[in-house]
C-alpha cells in the first residue's frame, strides 16, 4: 500500500485555536516526497497559516496539478476536498470549483514545471481574471517528479546536478502576476517560515488572486552548488522588503513596532495586514515600483521576498460577473428554469 | 431558347442564392425563407458559408417544401446568381427546366447562359443606382430589391414580406419604410417587366401547423438553461461558438435575479478549449451543472480531461457541434465525424456516452437531459449536434417542458447522510449499478472529505497502484457504462409496410433525408426497417435489430462510416451485414443521395422486394 494515513492519537493538551481546532486537524497524510525536500516545509506552513487564522478546515479546497508540489495538499488539510488534476491545469479546475461555490476557500498548489511551463497559460489566465484564490507555487527550478529536467524558472547560467549549464531565460512568475493584475502578490522562501506563514494568511484573507511564488528546493534534483534555487543560495541571496503580521478582528490592534517603520493595510473583509518595513523605501501598493524593484534587483542577482504588491480593495471574478451571492451550486430547477409558460411564449416568437 | 419545357411546381422547389460573403444578403434571404412559412408553407433553409469573413462566395439555399422534407433535397430550381465569382458553377447546377435570376444591368454573352434554363434579368445595380446615393444603402438595399422581384416572380403574397420587415425594424420608423419601398421598387418592376409569375409559385397553405423555426445552437442552448447549467466555459470556434452565443443571451433574458439583477449564471470565454473543460470539470466537482460547446479541433485538446472525468467520475456536459476533419478539415462544412474520437476520448480504456439529437426540439431536449445523465452517471456526457441542425433554422416541434420536472442531481451524499453514519467510500459501488456516491467539497466538518485524482486509487479514494485494487475500479466502470445504456435515449425504431429482411440505421441531422429517401426507395420496390440511433452506449435493441435483418445499411456523413465501426466493435457482429452508406463531401446528405446508394446495392445484390414474395 503507497497510502500512508496518519495515527488518530490527540495529545490532549495541543494548543486549540479560536474555533477549537487543534494543529493536528489541519494535518493530512504522512508526506511522501524527499525528506528535507523545500514542498514539506510549504506544507507545514500551510498548516501553521490555516490553524492561526481558525480556518474550518472543510471550508477549504485545496486543487492542484501534476508534480512532487502538486501531490503536497494530499499533506495538510485532511478534512477537506482535493483535488489533483492534469498537468498544469490546477488553474481552471479553480476557476471553475470558484464559479460553483463562492463561499469556500481556494488554494490552488502549483509547481514550477506545472504552472510556468505547460500550465503558463491557464497561470496567467487565472490571474487576469481575479479568481478568488491563493495562488501557491512551489518553485524549484526543475522537474521534480520527472526527475530533474530545468524548468522554465531555472536561471539562465545556473547548472543542473549533472552540469549542464542552463541557457535558456528564466521565466520570473511574480513579475508577471505583477504584470496581470494579481492583486496580491508575494515572493517567500520555503525555509522561512516567519515570513511565509502571514504571508500565507494574509493571501487567503485577500479577495482576489492572490499569487505566492515560493523558493523551494529540491533537495533531490536541485540542491548543489551552481543551482540558484538551493537551500544556500537562496539563504544568501534573499532580500527582504517586509516582514508581516496578519491581524484578524482582535480590537484594538497593538502594533508593537517603532511608528514609521510599521504600515498598516486593511483588506477587504477587515483582517488587516500589519508591515514591518526593512526596506524603508518599499511601498507595497505600487505595482509599477514593485516592477522596478524587483528587476532591479533581479540584475544584481538578489532574490526579493516579502508581500511585493497588495491592492486590498481588490475586486474578484465573481464581481467581474455579477453572480448572485449564493453559490450556484446550490441553485435548483426553482430558480434556474424559466418553466413551460415561458417556453411557449419563446415557441410563440418563433413561428 | 429553351430548349427544355420549364419546370413547374407549386410549394416544392428548391431556390438557392449565390452572394458573396459580407455583402449583407443573409437578412434579406432568411425573410424569403420566412415569407414562404408566413405562407403556411415548409422550407429547410441551409447556409452554405466559406470560413472566412469577406470576399468569398456564399450561398443560401431555400428549400420550398409542402410535403416538409426537411432534408437537404440536391439540385437547384432556381437560381439567384448575384456572385460573378461563382456565375459558371451556379449556372451549371440548375435542373434542367429552372431558372436563373441574374442582375441584367451590364449585357452578358449569350455562351454564359443555358439553353435548357429559363433566364430572368432584373437590372438590380440600376434600379438601385437610380434610387440610392450611398454605397452601403445600395448595397442593402439591392437585396431587398431582388427580394420584391422574387416575390412576384413566385407569386408570393408581399403583405406578408411587409409583415415580417414590420416585425424587424418594429420602433425603427425610418427603416421599416425603406425597406418597403425597396420591396415594392423590386416586385412593381418585375410585374411590369416580366412574365409573373414563373413556374415555380408559392400558394398559401396550412402545413407548418404549430411548429417553431430555430437553429440547433439555439435550441441546445436553451436546453441548457432548462436543464440548470450555472457554468458555461467556451472557447470560440465555428460552428459552436453561436451556442455559447445563445446561452448568453438565454441567461441575460432568464436568468438574472429580479430584486438585485445579479447574475444566476457564469459564462466564462476561456483562452482556449483545455481551460474550457477545465472550469467545467472544476465547477461540476464542486455541484454546479457546466458545459461548454466546441467542436472536433476542441475536442482534441480537450481529451486529457475528458479521460480524468471518465477516471475520476466528474460531470461533464460537452457539446460538440461536428464541422468537416481532421485538422482543420472544411471549418464550415457539415460531418458527423467525431463519433470515435467522443465515443473513446482520451487514451487508456475510456467510453462515453454520446446523444444524437435529430432536430433543434430534440437538441433541446437531449441538452437538459445531459446535465441529469453527467451527474447521474458522474462521467462525461456529449450532445453531439453538427453544422447542419446547428447553425441552420429548421422547422421543428415545439420546445416543451414539464414544470413537474425536478433535476436528478445523481448520488449525492449530504452531510445529514453522514451523519447518520453511512459508509462513504467515494468509489464504493453501494447499489450494484456501477455508480458510486459524491459529496460536494464542504459537506461536513470531519466526514465524507476524500481526494479527487487521476491516479489509481481505492473504493476509499486512497491512492493505490495495486493490480487488483485497479481492475476492480475498472471492471466498475464498465458496469457504470452499462448502467448507462437504460438511463439514455432509446433508439426509434419504425417497420416497413411489409416484412423485410433489410433494415437501415442512421442517427442526427441525417433523420430528414433518410425519412424522404425511404418514400424513394419504397418506389424504388425497396422495402427497409429504420432504426434511428439516439445514444450512445447502444441499447440492447440495437442488437435485437441487427439480428433481425441480413443487410443493415449505417447511413453517415463521414468517410470511414464510424457509427458502423462503433456498432461492431460495441456489438461484436459480423461487419459484412452491416453496408456503409457515407456521404462526406461537406454538405448535407440528400434523401436522393442515400436512395441511390442503398437502391443501387439492393439493385446489385438481386434483391427479389419480399412484397413479391409474399403477394
Ligand atoms: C501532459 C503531461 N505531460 C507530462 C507529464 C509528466 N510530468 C509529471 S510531473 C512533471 C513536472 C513537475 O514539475 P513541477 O511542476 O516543477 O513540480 P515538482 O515535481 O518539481 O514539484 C511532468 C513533466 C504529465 N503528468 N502530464
Ligand atoms: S524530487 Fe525534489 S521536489 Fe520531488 S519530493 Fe524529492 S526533493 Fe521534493
Amino acid at each position: 500500500m503507497t497510502y500512508i494515513a496518519k495515527p488518530k492519537f490527540h495529545h490532549p493538551g495541543l494548543k486549540k485555536n479560536e474555533l477549537g481546532y487543534t494543529h493536528r486537524d489541519y494535518e493530512g497524510k504522512i508526506s511522501t516526497l524527499c525528506a528535507g525536500c523545500g514542498h514539506d516545509s510549504i506544507t507545514a506552513s500551510i498548516i501553521e497559516a490555516c490553524y492561526e487564522l481558525s480556518i474550518e478546515p472543510h471550508r477549504v479546497a485545496k486543487i492542484s496539478g501534476i508534480g512532487c508540489s502538486s501531490k503536497t495538499p494530499d499533506y495538510f488539510l485532511g478534512n477537506s476536498h482535493g483535488f489533483n488534476s492534469v498537468h498544469g491545469r490546477m488553474p481552471s479546475v479553480l476557476t471553475g470549483a470558484n464559479l460553483a461555490n463562492r463561499d469556500l476557500i481556494y488554494l490552488g498548489v502549483s509547481g514550477d514545471g506545472d504552472s510556468a511551463s505547460i500550465g503558463f497559460g491557464q497561470f496567467a489566465h487565472s490571474i487576469r481574471r481575479g479568481v478568488n484564490m491563493t495562488y501557491i507555487v512551489e518553485n524549484n527550478g526543475v522537474y521534480g517528479l520527472t526527475k530533474g529536467q530545468f524548468s522554465a524558472t531555472a536561471d539562465r547560467g545556473s547548472k543542473s546536478k549533472k552540469g549542464v549549464t542552463n541557457t535558456d531565460n528564466a521565466i520570473d512568475l511574480v513579475a508577471i502576476a505583477l504584470q496581470l493584475g494579481a492583486t496580491f502578490v508575494a515572493r517567500s522562501f520555503s525555509g522561512d517560515k516567519t515570513q511565509l506563514v502571514p504571508l500565507i494568511a494574509a493571501a487567503i484573507r485577500h479577495k482576489g488572486a492572490s499569487f505566492i511564488d515560493v523558493i523551494s528546493p529540491c533537495i533531490a534534483f536541485n540542491n548543489h552548488a551552481g543551482s540558484t534555487k538551493s537551500f544556500d543560495y537562496v539563504r544568501e541571496h534573499n532580500d527582504a522588503v517586509n516582514r508581516l503580521d496578519v491581524l484578524v478582528g482582535r480590537d484594538p490592534i497593538a502594533v508593537d513596532y517603532a511608528p514609521g517603520t510599521v504600515q498598516m493595510v486593511e483588506q477587504h473583509d477587515g483582517s488587516r495586514i500589519a508591515l514591518r518595513k526593512i526596506d524603508a523605501d518599499y511601498d507595497p501598493h505600487d505595482r509599477l515600483g514593485a516592477q522596478t524593484f524587483l528587476q532591479k534587483h533581479a540584475a544584481k542577482g538578489q532574490i526579493v521576498t516579502g508581500l511585493l504588491y497588495v491592492d486590498p480593495d481588490a475586486e474578484d471574478l465573481h464581481e467581474h460577473l455579477n453572480t448572485v451571492e449564493t453559490p450556484l451550486n446550490t441553485l435548483e430547477a426553482d430558480t434556474l428554469c424559466p418553466g413551460s409558460a415561458a417556453l411557449d411564449k419563446f415557441n410563440a416568437s418563433l413561428r | 431558347m429553351s430548349d427544355k419545357k420549364p419546370i413547374s411546381s407549386v410549394n416544392d422547389f428548391v431556390v438557392r442564392f449565390a452572394n458573396v460573403n459580407g455583402s449583407g444578403s443573409a437578412s434579406a434571404n432568411e425573410m424569403f425563407a420566412r415569407a414562404i412559412l408566413r405562407h403556411g408553407v415548409p422550407v429547410s433553409p441551409r447556409n452554405i458559408f466559406p470560413s472566412n469573413i469577406q470576399g468569398l462566395p456564399t450561398w443560401y439555399e431555400v428549400r420550398v417544401t409542402e410535403d416538409g422534407h426537411l432534408g437537404a433535397r440536391g439540385g437547384v430550381d432556381m437560381m439567384v446568381a448575384m456572385n460573378p465569382q461563382t456565375w459558371d458553377k451556379d449556372v451549371a447546377g440548375i435542373e434542367p427546366g429552372g431558372y436563373l435570376f441574374y442582375d441584367s444591368t451590364k449585357p452578358m454573352p449569350s455562351t454564359k447562359f443555358r439553353d435548357d434554363i429559363t433566364v430572368i434579368g432584373v437590372p438590380l445595380t440600376a434600379i438601385t443606382n437610380s434610387t440610392y446615393t450611398d454605397p452601403r444603402q445600395r448595397q442593402l438595399f439591392k437585396n431587398i430589391i431582388y427580394l420584391g422581384a422574387l416575390s412576384a416572380l413566385l407569386d408570393m403574397d408581399p403583405k406578408l414580406i411587409e409583415q415580417l420587415i414590420g416585425e424587424q425594424y418594429k420602433g425603427k420608423e425610418k427603416l421599416l419604410s425603406s425597406n418597403v419601398h425597396a420591396l415594392h421598387l423590386g416586385r412593381d418592376w418585375a410585374l411590369q417587366n416580366l412574365k409573373c409569375p414563373t413556374g415555380l409559385r408559392v400558394k398559401k397553405s396550412d402545413k407548418v401547423g404549430d411548429r417553431i423555426f430555430i437553429e440547433g445552437n439555439s435550441a441546445a442552448a436553451l436546453g441548457a438553461v432548462y436543464g440548470g447549467a450555472t457554468v458555461c466555459a467556451w472557447y470560440p470556434i465555428t460552428p459552436s461558438s453561436s451556442v455559447a452565443e445563445a446561452f448568453t443571451a438565454h441567461c441575460k433574458k432568464y436568468r438574472h435575479d429580479p430584486e438585485t439583477g445579479k447574475a444566476k449564471y457564469a459564462i466564462v470565454q476561456g483562452e482556449d478549449e483545455l481551460a474550457s473543460i477545465g472550469i467545467v470539470i472544476g465547477a461540476s466537482w464542486n455541484g454546479a451543472r457546466a458545459f461548454t460547446a466546441t467542436s472536433g479541433p476542441g475536442i482534441s485538446l480537450m481529451t486529457e480531461f475528458i479521460g480524468l472525468s471518465y477516471f475520476a467520475e466528474i460531470p461533464a456536459v460537452i457539446m460538440n457541434i461536428q464541422r468537416a476533419g481532421p485538422s482543420t478539415g472544411m471549418p464550415t462544412r457539415t460531418q458527423q465525424c467525431d463519433i470515435i474520437a467522443c465515443a473513446y476520448a482520451s487514451h487508456g480504456d475510456t467510453k462515453h456516452v454520446l446523444l444524437f439529437p435529430e432536430d433543434p426540439a430534440e437538441a433541446f431536449e437531449f441538452a437538459a437531459a445531459a446535465f441529469d445523465l453527467a451527474e447521474r452517471l458522474q462521467t462525461t456526457i456529449f450532445l453531439m449536434l453538427d453544422l447542419d441542425i446547428g447553425m441552420n433554422h429548421r422547422l421543428c416541434r415545439p420546445l416543451k417542458w414539464d414544470d413537474a420536472k425536478q433535476y436528478d442531481r445523481g448520488k449525492v451524499m449530504t452531510a445529514e447522510m453522514l451523519d447518520e453514519g453511512r459508509d462513504f467510500g467515494r468509489y464504493l459501488d453501494v447499489d450494484g449499478d456501477g455508480i458510486p456516491y459524491r459529496t460536494y467539497p464542504g459537506t461536513h466538518p470531519t466526514k465524507g472529505s476524500y481526494f479527487t485524482r487521476g491516479t489509481s486509487r481505492d473504493r476509499y479514494a486512497r491512492y493505490s497502484e495495486e493490480g487488483s485494487v485497479y481492475a476492480d475500479n475498472m471492471q466498475r466502470l464498465m458496469r457504470k457504462f452499462e448502467t448507462a445504456q437504460d438511463l439514455v435515449p432509446r433508439p426509434l425504431q419504425a417497420n416497413a409496410e411489409r416484412p423485410t429482411k433489410y433494415g437501415v440505421i442512421y442517427f442526427g441531422s441525417t433523420t430528414p433525408a433518410m425519412d424522404e429517401a425511404i418514400g424513394l426507395l419504397e418506389a424504388r420496390g425497396h422495402q427497409l426497417d429504420r432504426l434511428r440511433i439516439r445514444a450512445f452506449p447502444f441499447h440492447s435493441s440495437v442488437a435485437s435489430f441487427l439480428a433481425e435483418h441480413d443487410f443493415v445499411y449505417v447511413v453517415e456523413q463521414n468517410r470511414d462510416s464510424q457509427l458502423r465501426q462503433l456498432i461492431v466493435n460495441e456489438n461484436g457482429i459480423d461487419p459484412v451485414r452491416l453496408v456503409p452508406i457515407v456521404h462526406y463531401d461537406g454538405s448535407p446528405i440528400t434523401a436522393r443521395f442515400i436512395a441511390k446508394a442503398i437502391g443501387d446495392h439492393q439493385d446489385h445484390i438481386k434483391v427479389t422486394p419480399l412484397r413479391k414474395a409474399v403477394s
